[in-house]
């Protein structure tokens, strides 16, 4: 069986594919690879985007092939080549980081909870138990700067998107989309049904990390009170 | 202090050659849409290649000088005039304080570039000074530029100051001087309308219809009017997959070619999204992505195929054609 394929996106980038399917094995071998790509990086490399089943790396052509000494394609595919050997032979990357993210599901922060638990047919508290029980996976980052495509939720309490999707979301909310949940880190239209909200900044352009979450972290949701909600916040926008 | 914007034209943006480094957090790269011309901009001016640059689309702005400035245009000809006198473009200029650049109609392509020689005195944000406008971040105060706001400069470059030297001459009544040189024109591209795209087939070009994957090199698309800095949408015939497939959300990028289920191909530009779920029959090569930056929506264009070896080499070649020219300015600005 072929453990995974390299193919070309243009001029400037390859995409390295591990499997067809969106599952936790299959993206236990992305971050591995993503990870020693980190600590690795070949002459030319630009940077690299991990997703479900994939990781693409991109490249500049010029650096890559030594000023036009080299073919750059080739010489890229067998530096990912080496690190893909390497990255098997080295075994599993650190143990995945578990970030925690507060919400607050209470009235005005989870304004779909109601239409969520009469979908599902669960009580609320149900609702709120079996969404913060759950321990979900980052499988990629994007749609807008910082947006976790989270995969774990309960398949319970799945619920289709708002017909009429909302012209504004306010940024930390926590809403579900057929079978997914993710956070929305800008203020931005949408049509997920809301059941709370976050007061962390998911994204900050001016952290050193802007991205509160990357590709591989884990995340847990933790059920906050109001009260907390406001603490909390203030410490998150303080600075 | 820098320049004073008196109008803002259409769409007046910072930018350099991109934010990289951030994709894997959702942050698109942003960036000159024609990274090229933004690059001999920068040349022109004597400054480093990521310094920032305005992007003026269409109807350009009008703009004071409020100090003694060398400035370069290049990209887009939309009859740029200071003092109200007819300039040329692709050369560097001196302009003395209170001169006033402003545009008249469109010639030839879409986006022309400002460079001030020292560059903007602006913060970089996660390594760049381009100008995100979905998230409102970057470039200046994270927006297009409006009327009154005054882009603040660096001091000019030495390089710049020796051509000031050689300018005590500046004839009488005169508050500008053009450098008596440009680059080689073979070395610049030619904004013609209705281009033909060279491209290399997409990772999914072959899960098409047999017709769809005639029709994208045979048919021509129209550029349609929703078009902008994230997207070029494609008006013509629609592309349609062999049997309907549920791809896994992966990465895109400038230039990808990719069609929605209803049928309607969009090229990604600049402020594309990181990743996306459509399937990608095509890609555009690098050397292309400033010609299509520079199509108006509203013309055609077509796509016609190249290997991606034939793509490298000529991204190869216009990197060897710029070292190039960043000599011959060099000396130039050497005299």
């Amino acid at each position: 069986m072929q453990l995974f394929q390299l193919y070309p996106l243009g001029d400037s980038a390859i995409t390295v594919q591990f499997g067809d399917r969106i599952d936790k094995a299959i993206h236990a071998k992305v971050r591995a690879f993503s990870s020693y790509l980190d600590r690795h990086p070949f002459t030319g490399f630009v940077e690299q985007v991990p997703a479900y089943n994939t990781v693409t790396v991109y490249y500049d052509p010029w650096l890559a092939s030594e000023q036009g000494f080299y073919n750059p394609y080739t010489r890229v595919t067998e530096q990912l080549q080496y690190i893909l050997r390497v990255a098997r032979e080295h075994g599993r990357a650190a143990a995945p980081r578990t970030v925690e993210i507060p919400v607050c599901y209470n009235g005005a922060f989870g304004p779909d909870l109601e239409f969520v638990a009469r979908h599902t047919r669960l009580s609320p508290q149900e609702v709120i138990a079996s969404h913060a029980r759950c321990k979900y996976q980052v499988y990629m980052i994007g749609f807008v700067p910082g947006f976790p495509y989270l995969g774990g939720m309960a398949k319970k309490l799945a619920t289709p998107r708002k017909q009429n999707p909302r012209p504004r979301i306010p940024a930390g909310s926590v809403g579900i989309a057929g079978n997914q949940t993710g956070i929305y880190p800008i203020e931005t239209p949408g049509g997920w049904q809301l059941i709370g909200q976050t007061p962390l900044r998911l994204f900050d352009p001016n952290r050193e990390q802007p991205s509160l979450l990357q590709a591989g972290d884990q995340v847990k949701f933790v059920s906050i009170s109001e009260d907390e909600f406001w603490d909390l916040k203030e410490q998150a926008h303080g600075a | 202090m820098g320049l004073e914007i008196i109008k803002p034209g259409m769409l007046t943006t910072l930018q350099d050659r991109g934010r990289y480094g951030h994709q894997r957090e959702g942050i698109v790269t942003s960036g000159a849409m024609d990274t090229f011309a933004c690059r001999v901009a920068n040349l022109l001016a004597g400054n480093a290649a990521d310094e920032a640059v305005l992007e003026i689309t269409l109807t350009g702005p009008t703009i004071r000088f409020t100090e003694d400035q060398l400035i370069a245009l290049t990209g887009a000809d939309l009859s740029p005039e200071l003092n109200g006198e007819p300039v040329a473009m692709w050369r560097p200029f001196l302009v003395k304080e209170g001169c006033v650049l402003s545009f008249g109609a469109h010639v030839s392509g879409c986006r022309a570039y400002l460079a001030v020689s020292g560059g903007f005195d602006l913060p970089r944000l996660m390594g760049s000074f381009s100008t995100y406008l979905q998230a409102g971040i970057g470039g200046y105060q994270g927006r297009a530029l409006k009327a009154g706001d005054v882009i603040p400069c660096h001091s000019t470059t030495p390089v710049a100051m020796a051509l000031f030297a050689q300018a005590a001459a500046t004839p009488e009544g005169h508050n500008f001087l053009a450098a008596n040189w440009t680059p080689d024109p073979q070395l610049y591209p030619a904004y013609r309308p209705n281009p033909t795209i060279r491209t290399v087939k997409g990772p999914e070009y072959e899960r098409f219809s047999e017709i769809s994957q005639g029709q994208i090199w045979t048919e021509r698309f129209q550029v349609s009017a929703q078009s902008d800095r994230m997207g070029y949408r494609l008006q013509g015939v629609s592309l349609y997959l062999s049997e309907e497939a549920e791809l896994i959300s992966t990465a895109v990028t400038f230039g990808t070619v990719q069609v929605p289920p209803e049928g309607t191909p969009i090229v990604l530009m600049a402020d594309h999204q990181t990743t996306g779920g459509y399937p990608r029959i095509l890609q555009v090569v690098r050397v292309d992505l400033p010609i299509l930056a520079q199509v108006v929506p509203g013309q055609t264009i077509g796509f016609e195929e190249v290997s991606l070896e034939e793509a490298q080499q000529l991204y190869i070649r216009q990197e060897q054609n710029l070292m190039q020219l960043a000599r011959a300015i060099q000396l130039k600005q050497n005299i």
